[in-house]
């Protein structure tokens, strides 16, 4: 019981020191940069971009010492209601900005795409709006009922509040309570697992975290969706389906040259890797 | 009593330091109270067991059957590992070979030092693909029962080993007098001898059992429902926290500290218990 514990504090201990070093290479290698710019950014908003937001301002605070800029999370409708507050300086909404809002202009800083993954071995290549749902909702729970193997159909959903589940349930107008589950899981490193290692499972999946995990050998695969294959290219173009853009947003258009700066940045090759870690899809070009 | 300058100042120190560990958990107790206050005041306490389900995003805030799962799983694993582990310490004790004796000791130690994500994860890769061979989906009841087995029978195990090294020195030698065989001697003394310890033991650990996460999370499938069987996947109370934290936002977050918070009843309940065994056991 003692040596457990003591084994998790050196494990964290260890992992402190890892990142500290990280850091610490970050802002010696990148201090060259243009040191001008100096200020405060507030950013609030979406819980899905809140991660990204917060990495990309870690690396924008690298480059340039003398700026702050602080990302706090509460949801896609908060970072709307704090920028026309003028609360914050920028917002985050996870979605296209509708037409109510159009005194607010957007700017994109990746795309999200859901995949819907099944095991390597599955025969099934493609699937439709209609079938996803009958197999969610299991009115088809059985492979052999949409051309696959004879045996019953594994549904692996995902835990209440990931914005995952959200767009899911948006994008094929299901309620949570109307999927029929036989396993629930957590983040999508937990869900990929759980696919490769049951034949019969079907689950859904960030894009861009799968595509990794397909890389590092992980025996799954991503289903087509009406047609269109799941894949970052298509995300980024907007094509394929299950998707939606990760939106900047400011009061009207503006100027302000350290919001310039930082969306600048935010789209230039640099952050590239800083978008595919968080298991995005860096905009078409 | 008479107290030197020394152990006066020993005294005031030991003072401090055992109310500041009594206060923390009184801290933690609050807290919890506190964040939960909002949903229970939104949603009155009859919603955590009569709303139909657990749907929080849709208002549905039913904890029963994670009640239910929780207990499930903890008394499954209980019902194996006492007996085990009880069996295993009469063997250290009165059957095993010297040469074996201190290796065997030395190997149920480090079982219990094994962190349980490792156990967790050798369920993910190994148990439940197993399971789900002969009845899918794999992650079920049952594979939670065994890797909570595996994780709490070392602990029971040296409890066990505890207690019966406390008593043998007080009844061996009358025992040994009397001429009593090994059976006579293990079954009709150290063993009632040595109730009251494994029982608490026992009961601490069932305690700590409740309260694994990690490992119960990776295997158990996490589907909200009363599981019907030992294959059917269900959700404890601690993988509800850990699952739906990171993202809750609002009267959602705060169920979730509801969940804490009965966790927090159950356990207290079960400390409650073994101090009442404890202290019975020292009556009689």
């Amino acid at each position: 019981m003692f040596i457990k514990g003591i084994w998790k504090y050196i494990v964290f201990a260890f992992c402190l020191y890892l990142f500290s070093c990280d850091e610490q290479t970050h802002v010696s290698d990148q201090s060259r940069g243009i040191n001008e710019l100096h200020g405060q950014l507030d950013i609030t908003g979406s819980s899905t971009i809140a991660p990204l937001a917060h990495e990309l301002a870690k690396a924008f605070e690298g480059l340039h010492p003398d700026v702050r800029i602080n990302v706090q999370t509460g949801g896609s409708s908060r970072g709307i209601a704090d920028v026309r507050q003028q609360i914050s300086d920028i917002g985050m909404v996870s979605r296209a900005l509708k037409s109510a809002e159009n005194d607010l202009s957007p700017f994109p800083v990746a795309r999200d795409g859901i995949a819907l993954v099944v095991h390597q071995s599955n025969p099934i290549k493609e699937l439709n709006n209609e079938q996803i749902k009958s197999i969610f909702q299991k009115q088809i729970s059985n492979w052999r009922e949409l051309g696959g193997e004879d045996a019953p159909i594994t549904v692996v959903n995902k835990a209440d509040g990931r914005s995952t589940l959200e767009l899911f349930l948006a994008h094929f107008e299901l309620k949570n309570s109307e999927i029929r589950p036989d396993v629930v899981i957590g983040d999508n490193a937990q869900g990929i697992k759980t696919v490769a290692g049951n034949p019969n499972a079907i689950g859904y999946v960030s894009i861009g975290s799968a595509e990794v995990e397909i890389e590092l050998g992980s025996k799954i695969k991503l289903l087509s969706l009406n047609g269109i294959t799941a894949d970052s290219r298509h995300v980024s173009t907007g094509e394929y389906p299950l998707s939606r853009e990760l939106n900047f947003v400011t009061e009207g258009r503006s100027n302000d040259p350290l919001i310039q700066a930082f969306y600048r940045f935010a789209r230039s090759s640099e952050t590239k890797n800083i978008i595919a870690s968080q298991g995005f899809v860096a905009i078409a070009p | 009593m008479w107290l030197s300058r020394r152990d006066y100042w020993l005294k005031a120190a030991l003072t401090v330091i055992a109310w500041s560990s009594a206060f923390i958990v009184l801290v933690i107790i609050a807290f919890l109270i506190s964040e939960s206050i909002p949903a229970i005041q939104q949603e009155g306490i009859a919603a955590f067991f009569g709303d139909r389900a657990w749907y929080p995003a849709e208002g549905e805030f039913n904890l029963t059957p994670m009640l239910w799962g929780t207990l499930f799983v903890c008394a499954g694993a209980v019902v194996i590992t006492v007996p085990l582990g009880i069996v295993s310490a009469v063997f250290i004790h009165y059957f095993a070979p010297s040469f074996i004796r201190v290796p065997y000791r030395r190997m149920i130690e480090l079982l219990a030092g094994i962190p349980s994500v490792v156990y967790g994860f050798w369920g993910v890769v190994v148990l439940v693909p197993m399971i789900l061979t002969f009845s899918p989906p794999g992650t079920s009841l049952l594979a939670g029962i065994i890797v909570l087995t595996l994780m709490t029978l070392p602990t029971i195990a040296l409890a066990a080993d505890q207690s019966i090294s406390s008593v043998r020195r007080h009844y061996e030698p009358v025992a040994a007098a009397l001429a009593f065989s090994r059976a006579t001697l293990v079954l009709q003394v150290i063993l009632p001898a040595a109730k009251g310890g494994l029982v608490t033991g026992s009961i601490l650990q069932t305690a700590r059992a409740l309260g694994e996460t990690m490992a119960v999370l990776m295997v158990c499938g996490n589907v909200v429902q009363i599981p019907q069987n030992l294959f059917e996947p269900m959700r404890a109370l601690t993988a509800n926290i850990a699952l739906e934290m990171a993202y809750a936002m609002d009267v959602h977050r705060s169920a979730l500290f509801v969940s804490g918070l009965l966790l927090m009843i159950l356990v207290s309940f079960l400390v409650l218990i073994s101090d009442r065994v404890e202290r019975s056991s020292h009556v009689s």
